[in-house]
């Protein structure tokens, strides 16, 4: 599961059919308002379109559940409860009760808890490697798709050799290497995972480059720094957009995988710690579901949200899907 | 530039694909902070002065960067890869070949299934655009997809292995063979294939979901194409319209994407086999990780690197045959 292996197929977009440009009287009074104008309605138009899409809006309803969970922690789950020095803490190994949602662990510390506040280190991360990916793959593929030549050839080589390498192996090799913290696993998967939006990216800007419109703007005199800022990116950003929040589901999935392996950060308990935690102290042997259950499930949905919002402004957003 | 011409760039990508992955590999535990020599010591009983000194002489620090790179070079195509500090001395390579086997039989058979599965859940619900069958195999896959594997296979592990509430526990919670039984022949085949019965499983089911949902993707934009039409408005039975038509082209961009995640399946099995204690290359990874067995990290990398490089060797040969315009080209 990485980047660039699901999904639709990244090769030559065709441009889509010329927009409607017209635009109400009053607001012709600078090239800058035209444009954002434009950019406002055409944003209008995909929240309309995406509003219909019913896997979109689930999608969106359980991740705003989930960043409420993240952001109002504090208010919904006594922290204290997951210090085994406190005195809150229950006896090792309770099932579920009414003092105890999902049980406690070996040392006593309410899962309920953990899963709460393991919400937070979850998205971080998610979001954080996410950020990194993108603005490697966005910057290797406009590069790539507008300059072309030999650097075109040189950055799409390297892209398909980082393709190639195995991510889970190569970031196993990383973190050991590094070491344990949060920024470190953060790091480690947005350096192993942005290959695929830079290929997609690349044939994007590619097509662009060629409109009318760009040579008319390079005619003109604009430089290649003006080019690409505002005509290459505007053009490139909704997919790269979409290519996001698709990539986060898989960073989240590469944080539970990494700190599952022991690899994560001990002092930033995440939904891949407490599933480490259960696993090598035997739950699955012994029975203990309630360890199990709570962190797995926030993962699945999480990422299966991330997953169909991806999914859905895919639909919108790549001119290849939109003539279907 | 004919066929000939077609594979011999293809092969020497391949291989100019390997020697960046054994430059990685090489600068990659070097160009790190640190002593690499110290580094692969770290955290091992054998942490001494003395055998730092013993490593840094083996792996020829003490030489100039281009001499090291080339005794470096040597030893890999010698599958020199020295010796593993975890299993006190012995060479990576022998450790390592151990472990090949168990492997290849759980990852192989596993991604098989998957992958015949797979095709099958997409054709079927990707024929079915936007009926109840389509949404229920894409809410099916696209959950078996969101699902981290080990998770899924801890709950089976618990549920079958260990036996919880209504469970019972049928299958052994772990391992290749049953320790100390000693079978052999028919009797030996069929414990391996209890053991296996769980990994086997999970593995098929963790993986379907993503060949499911290319082929589906695939096979909704070929229904859309115009021949597709013909094909009907000259009368052909929808079956065949499906099997004749649409399917085999719909096969062409997945068969791509299928090798292309064929080669990670080896490390993807990473955690799979730590959970069920399967002794094969991802558990040994775990270990490695676990003792800090630098000298066997490096080997493994190299392995699962080399394992993809040649999945696509084999889907770019293979999609030679299947796109005669490849051929033409």
């Amino acid at each position: 599961m990485r980047p660039g292996t699901i999904g639709p197929p990244a090769e030559a977009p065709t441009p889509p059919p010329d927009e409607d440009v017209r635009v109400p009287h009053e607001v012709l009074l600078s090239p800058r308002r035209i444009v954002w104008a434009r950019r406002k309605r055409a944003f209008q138009r995909t929240a309309r379109t995406y509003r219909k899409s019913t896997m979109g809006m689930i999608g969106l309803a359980i991740l705003v559940f989930f960043i409420l969970v993240a952001v109002f922690a504090p208010l919904i789950a006594d922290r204290t409860t997951m210090d085994p020095t406190s005195p809150t803490t229950g006896d090792a190994y309770e099932p579920p009760s009414a003092e105890f949602w999902f049980g406690t662990d070996n040392l006593g510390r309410s899962i309920y808890t953990m899963t709460v506040f393991g919400s937070r280190i979850s998205l971080t991360v998610g979001l954080a490697a996410t950020l990194i990916s993108m603005s490697i793959g966005a910057l290797i593929g406009i590069f790539a798709g507008y300059y072309g030549g030999w650097l075109e050839t040189g950055l799409m080589r390297v892209t398909d050799w980082f393709l190639v390498l195995p991510w889970l192996a190569l970031a196993i090799v990383l973190a050991s290497l590094l070491g344990r913290s949060l920024s470190i696993i953060i790091l480690v998967i947005g350096i192993t995972s942005w290959p695929g939006t830079a290929r997609i990216v690349r044939a994007q800007a590619l097509s662009v480059k060629t409109r009318p419109y760009v040579e008319r703007s390079r005619a003109l005199g604009a430089s290649n720094w003006h080019l690409i800022s505002h005509h290459i990116l505007p053009n490139v950003g909704p997919l790269i957009f979409a290519n996001t929040i698709l990539t986060v589901a898989i960073a989240i999935l590469s944080e539970t995988t990494l700190s599952f392996l022991g690899l994560g950060d001990p002092l930033a308990v995440s939904w891949g710690t407490i599933l480490e935690f259960a696993f090598s102290s035997g739950a699955a042997t012994t029975g203990k579901w309630w360890w199990l259950l709570p962190p797995g499930l926030a993962i699945v949905f999480v990422v299966l949200a991330f997953t169909m919002v991806g999914f859905a402004l895919d639909e919108i957003l790549n001119p290849k899907l939109r003539e279907r | 530039m004919g066929t000939r011409g077609y594979l011999a760039g293809k092969i020497l990508q391949a291989f100019l694909t390997l020697v960046f992955v054994l430059c990685f590999n090489f600068f990659l535990f070097r160009v790190m902070p640190g002593d690499p020599a110290a580094l692969l010591l770290r955290g091992t009983s054998a942490f001494n002065p003395e055998n730092v000194e013993q490593v840094r002489e083996d792996l020829g620090l003490n030489e100039s960067l281009p001499k090291q790179f080339l005794i470096y070079m040597a030893d890999t195509a010698q599958l020199n890869f020295g010796e593993s500090f975890f299993l006190r001395g012995k060479p990576v390579n022998e450790v390592v070949a151990d472990k090949i086997w168990p492997t290849v039989l759980l990852v192989g058979t596993s991604t098989i299934a998957s992958i015949v599965l797979g095709l099958f859940i997409g054709i079927w619900g990707g024929w079915r655009r936007g009926t109840v069958a389509d949404y229920g195999s894409l809410t099916f896959t696209l959950f078996v997809y969101a699902m981290p594997e080990f998770w899924f296979g801890i709950l089976v592990l618990m549920a079958f292995g260990g036996g919880v509430g209504p469970f019972p526990s049928i299958f052994p919670t772990g391992g290749y063979e049953t320790p100390g039984a000693d079978l052999t022949g028919f009797a030996h085949a069929a414990d391996v294939l209890n053991h296996m019965v769980m990994p086997f499983f999970v593995l098929t089911v963790a993986y379907l979901g993503e060949y499911a949902i290319i082929m589906r993707n695939s096979l909704t934009d070929v229904m859309a194409d115009d021949f597709v039409t013909t094909a009907r408005a000259k009368g052909v039975r929808e079956k065949q319209v499906l099997w004749r038509h649409v399917v085999p082209n719909a096969l062409l961009p997945t068969w791509t994407l299928t090798m292309l995640s064929l080669g990670f399946v080896f490390g993807g099995a990473i955690t799979i086999e730590y959970v069920f204690s399967w002794p094969g290359l991802g558990w040994l990874t775990v270990q490695a990780i676990e003792a800090k067995d630098f000298a066997l990290l490096q080997a493994l990398f190299l392995i699962f690197s080399a394992a993809v490089i040649i999945a696509n060797l084999i889907a770019d040969i293979t999609y030679m045959y299947l796109d005669p315009r490849v051929r033409a080209a």
